[in-house]
């Protein structure tokens, strides 16, 4: 901040970023075993970066988790990558061999079994394999209508259940982790970021994010409604269809065969602020997960997903 | 999302990123009952501030059919119902929170629900408000649920309230009503002591001055709702009040470094500012203080969203931290300062007490119930706590008080709390950050109150609240006695078998136990069956005897115990030599005296008949001398006192040396 405003009140963003530094070191000083779920998208990235704001100069201390579906975009590989060359940080790959075993995806299944057998059962595996009492996850109250009920401090039974209608009251920023053994706690310290304050953050504090979130020539086919980019050989290809290169990006990352792509020539961060400024729909609307009910994705947080 | 107001064309994002960069935040609460029209006044509000997205208003207009209450035009309160259970009962039964951004603000609304049943939904949300949005229907003026959530507001400490006359429309727009119901409220905010409050009239179903000036009331000149929302302070006060740094977390993630981490709540503090630790009372100096300086890295970014996260700074040292920052400081002396410490300035100091008044609002199907032991969290501090008393109930309909002897769900009631340890605090009041604390039930863990302290209470047996910010307060012999109102001492009860010493000695124990003080009787049954199990009678067993007892005697002293030995121990030199191990004024020697046919006649152990018979050889007063003291602190003569009286002549002498306090 400039001398002139060092007298002065927080901005919004200083004060998100300090609420979330206090959530974050609150799980460090009062969980035996605390993770943090690492999606590899935006707020991931935001929430890691304040997590080593959090700690500076010291190490985080705690692990980051990565449950990988295996069909993530290369470039969401190729990111990991490099975050994880870090030295100082500790990334735990979590694969359901189960299902590889049974060689689920995206395409034989459909997105439910998919989803919930590599991304929610094989979260649910790896928070019980590794006894983690406490999760930090990256999700946001303004995503999506159930979400915007959701505690910071989330309280899940040894089944990995959230139960939106018996949460506890979490009152000024006094957070109650206590937890039984083989309960847990999801933790949110993003919760009161929108879609627009974690731009405005990644572009002031120079974050590194994924490049499939900039605009640039790639391989598509259109789907189900859906811009869907051919990442790898793997996709099977309708018959008639032909992937045509098409100027696009992400609003956000997830498996690639279910993540919708839109046209944009935006490749800087502000030219993305910009184009989220003049959009007409949310950033979920590229997800093929949350089309089923409206009320999805408070059904799939009931059974465990994030 | 702008998309109405923005021409696409001539757009100038680095404009607007700059504009946006300093931007506040805001967070308000929204009260009404049912009908009252929130939820349409918060989906006005995310409407027309440009919010909403076309999918999801698509989703309200398919919502809207199925559960609205609008027909055809699309029920903006379905955007802010979120989950399915409360959209099919028609009701907010949860707290929910919404955001939306102007130009000059960021908002977040604390949606509550309005029924009494939901009290602590509307506490909890009005806990992290700036502001509090009262909507009052037109139609029915001031209600039972106006008053209430008034008294919640105002007793949550938010001191910006707007009262926003709804459904205007309703009443042909009638400046009548509105300066009728105006009044109302103002009697009524009187009564509770809200010293100020803005009425607005609105009509939330069109607008109507929520997001503009409504040409249907041109009789009214004031601010829209949302002119209020993007111009009332917030925070103002923050930066004025005391200094607090509660500490969060020790970070000790690398060898070298020991950083306290916390947000500092309230008030400035600087690298060279003195700090006071509570509850310890130790003192020491801001070496470095860690945060984020903003902009660290700006210069490298270039814009393009791949910058090395090896080239990235996470923080640097501050010139000064302020209310609000989360940061990490060091000090310049190595002092022993955990989570739950308190930092501060020694010019204005906190209360220090582990007992306190509070308002606490239950909020669990189990009713608090005094006596039962819960776990309080206050700041960074979590300790076992008990509600000693609930002084009334408050009705939070009438703002009467009632006496009860336990709280139900989603009543309130001014208790006295005590805590296991002494807390560093202030009162709500003055500062919400350090005056508030939630209540955890211990078995189930679930947060099951929430407590507001209104002042530390003056305990008569332990309270050390006036000295403990001022000193140093060590876990020492001296502190470790004080807690339990006396000095530490050993009472060494010398004399001859059958004199009386263990008969005078347990007495003495017993009255003082009853006294409230802490003692221990070390005598021949539970030192030669157990630690001298090892020693005879020759002379160099009895000196070894006398020396270990002794040294466990002066372990019991530094406890901070008033250590009772009932031991013949007949060699000035010995009792001397304990003497020696204590500090000055600590060894009371206590000569119990009575002659020697006396005490042979009593003989309780018969030994005086086998000593004079030649079966035990040594034995005290018979064939081995008893040197008796000489400058005895005390002497009582059991051959002329009771044992009762030599209690009493005993306990006096204890209070005049001030080894009994109280």
């Amino acid at each position: 901040m400039s001398d002139d405003r060092a007298a002065t009140r927080l901005t919004h963003l200083e004060a998100l970023e300090a609420e979330s530094i206090h959530i974050i070191r609150e799980v460090a000083a009062t969980f035996e075993h605390p993770v943090m779920l690492y999606s590899l998208g935006k707020d991931s990235a935001v929430m890691l970066h304040l997590a080593k704001k959090a700690f500076y100069p010291g190490r985080l201390p705690f692990p980051l988790l990565h449950v990988d579906t295996t069909w993530k975009f290369r470039d969401m590989y190729a990111y990991r990558d490099r975050i994880a060359a870090d030295p100082d940080l500790d990334l735990i790959v979590h694969v359901n061999e189960e299902g590889v075993a049974q060689n689920v995806n995206p395409f034989s299944h459909g997105s439910a079994v998919h989803t919930d057998i590599m991304k929610t059962q094989a979260l649910k595996q790896a928070l019980s394999e590794h006894g983690f009492d406490a999760a930090f996850g990256g999700a946001r109250r303004d995503e999506e209508r159930s979400r915007a009920k959701e505690r910071v401090f989330s309280f899940r039974d040894r089944q990995h259940r959230w139960d939106p209608k018996n949460q506890r009251p979490e009152l000024w920023n006094i957070y109650n982790g206590r937890v039984h053994a083989g309960e847990s706690i999801r933790v949110f310290p993003l919760s009161n970021w929108t879609e627009l304050d974690v731009w405005q953050y990644i572009d002031l504090e120079g974050i590194e994010v994924v490049p499939l979130y900039l605009a640039a020539e790639r391989p598509v086919v259109e789907r189900d409604g859906l811009m869907i980019m051919v990442d790898d050989d793997r996709m099977p290809l309708e018959p008639g269809e032909t992937p045509e290169m098409k100027r696009i990006r992400f609003r956000t990352l997830g498996c690639y065969p279910l993540t919708g792509a839109v046209e944009s020539d935006a490749v800087t961060l502000p030219e993305i602020i910009r184009e989220m400024l003049l959009a007409r729909s949310s950033e979920r609307q590229g997800r093929a997960i949350d089309k089923d009910a409206s009320a999805s994705m408070e059904q799939k947080k009931q059974q465990g997903y994030f | 999302m702008f998309h109405a107001d923005f021409d696409a064309g001539n757009f100038d994002i680095g404009e607007y990123l700059e504009q946006h960069r300093n931007k506040e935040l805001l967070r308000f609460i929204t009260c009404g009952s049912v009908d009252d029209g929130k939820s349409t006044l918060i989906g006005r509000l995310l409407f027309d501030t440009k919010q909403v997205f076309e999918d999801q208003l698509a989703a309200v207009g398919k919502d809207s059919r199925k559960y609205g209450t609008t027909g055809e035009t699309p029920d903006l309160a379905l955007l802010v119902d979120g989950l399915q259970a409360e959209r099919e009962q028609g009701i907010t039964i949860d707290v929910a929170y919404r955001y939306f951004t102007t130009e000059k603000r960021k908002f977040i609304i604390a949606d509550t629900p309005g029924h009494e049943q939901y009290t602590r939904n509307m506490v909890t949300g009005a806990s992290t408000a700036d502001l509090a949005i009262v909507l009052i229907d037109a139609r029915h003026g001031l209600q039972v649920q106006t008053r209430r959530h008034s008294y919640l507001v105002h007793m949550l400490g938010i001191r910006h309230v707007v009262v926003a006359i709804n459904k205007m429309d309703a009443v042909d727009y009638d400046r009548g009503v509105f300066d009728r119901i105006r009044g109302d409220y103002e009697a009524f905010a009187n009564q509770l002591g809200i010293a100020h409050f803005e009425c607005v009239p609105v009509c939330a179903l069109n607008g109507a001055n929520v997001t503009r000036d409504a040409e249907e009331m041109d009789w009214y000149d004031g601010p829209t709702v949302l002119d209020l929302l993007e111009s009332t302070p917030v925070h103002e006060h923050d930066l004025e009040r005391p200094m607090r740094f509660p500490v969060q977390y020790v970070n000790r993630t690398r060898s070298d470094f020991r950083g306290f981490c916390g947000t500092l709540v309230s008030g400035r503090i600087a690298p060279g500012d003195e700090v006071v630790v509570l509850p310890s009372g130790r003192r020491s100096r801001v070496a470095e203080i860690i945060g984020n300086t903003g902009a660290v890295h700006r210069a490298q970014v270039g814009n393009t969203g791949a910058v090395k996260s090896t080239e990235v700074e996470y923080a640097g040292t501050m010139d000064q931290a302020r209310a609000g920052q989360a940061i990490t400081l060091t000090l310049a002396d190595e002092i022993d300062i955990s989570r739950g410490d308190v930092l501060v300035h020694a010019d204005r100091l906190p209360r220090v007490s582990e007992l306190f008044d509070a308002r606490v609002v239950w909020m669990n199907d189990r009713p608090l119930l005094p006596g039962r032991q819960y776990n309080l969290k206050l700041a960074s501090s979590e300790v076992p706590a008990t509600p000693e008393a609930i002084h009334h109930r408050i009705d939070v309909n009438t703002l009467e008080h009632h006496p009860a002897d336990q709280l139900g769900l989603n009543e309130i009631g001014y208790c006295r709390i005590r805590a296991s340890r002494a807390l560093a605090f202030d009162a709500y009041d003055s500062n919400p950050a350090t005056g508030a604390f939630i209540l955890v039930d211990r078995v189930s863990n679930l947060t099951v109150g929430a407590g507001m302290i209104v002042r530390p209470v003056t305990d008569q047996l332990t309270d050390k609240s006036s000295n403990v910010t001022w000193h140093a307060q060590t876990v020492n012999k001296r502190a470790r006695a004080q807690q339990k109102a006396q000095k530490s001492a050993v009472l060494w009860f010398t004399g001859l078998s059958g004199a009386g010493k263990s008969t005078v000695a347990n007495a003495l124990e017993k009255a003082l136990f009853q006294r409230g003080h802490h003692s221990y009787l070390l005598d021949g049954d539970n030192v030669r069956h157990g630690l001298n199990r090892d020693l005879g009678f020759s002379d160099d067993d009895r000196v070894e005897n006398i020396r270990r007892i002794g040294e466990v005697a002066r372990l019991m002293a530094d406890a901070g115990l008033v250590v009772l030995t009932a031991f013949i121990s007949p060699f000035r030199a010995d009792r001397a030599m304990v003497r020696e191990l204590m500090e000055d004024g600590e060894f009371v020697e206590i000569h119990v005296d009575a002659p020697l046919d006396v005490c042979e006649t009593r003989d309780p152990k018969g030994l005086y008949a086998k000593a004079r018979a030649g079966v035990i050889r040594n034995f005290t007063g018979i064939d081995s001398p008893y040197e008796a003291p000489e400058d005895a602190e005390i002497t009582v003569d059991t051959s002329k006192l009771s044992v009762d009286e030599c209690v009493e002549e005993l306990l006096a002498y204890l209070k005049r040396r001030g080894i009994l306090i109280g």
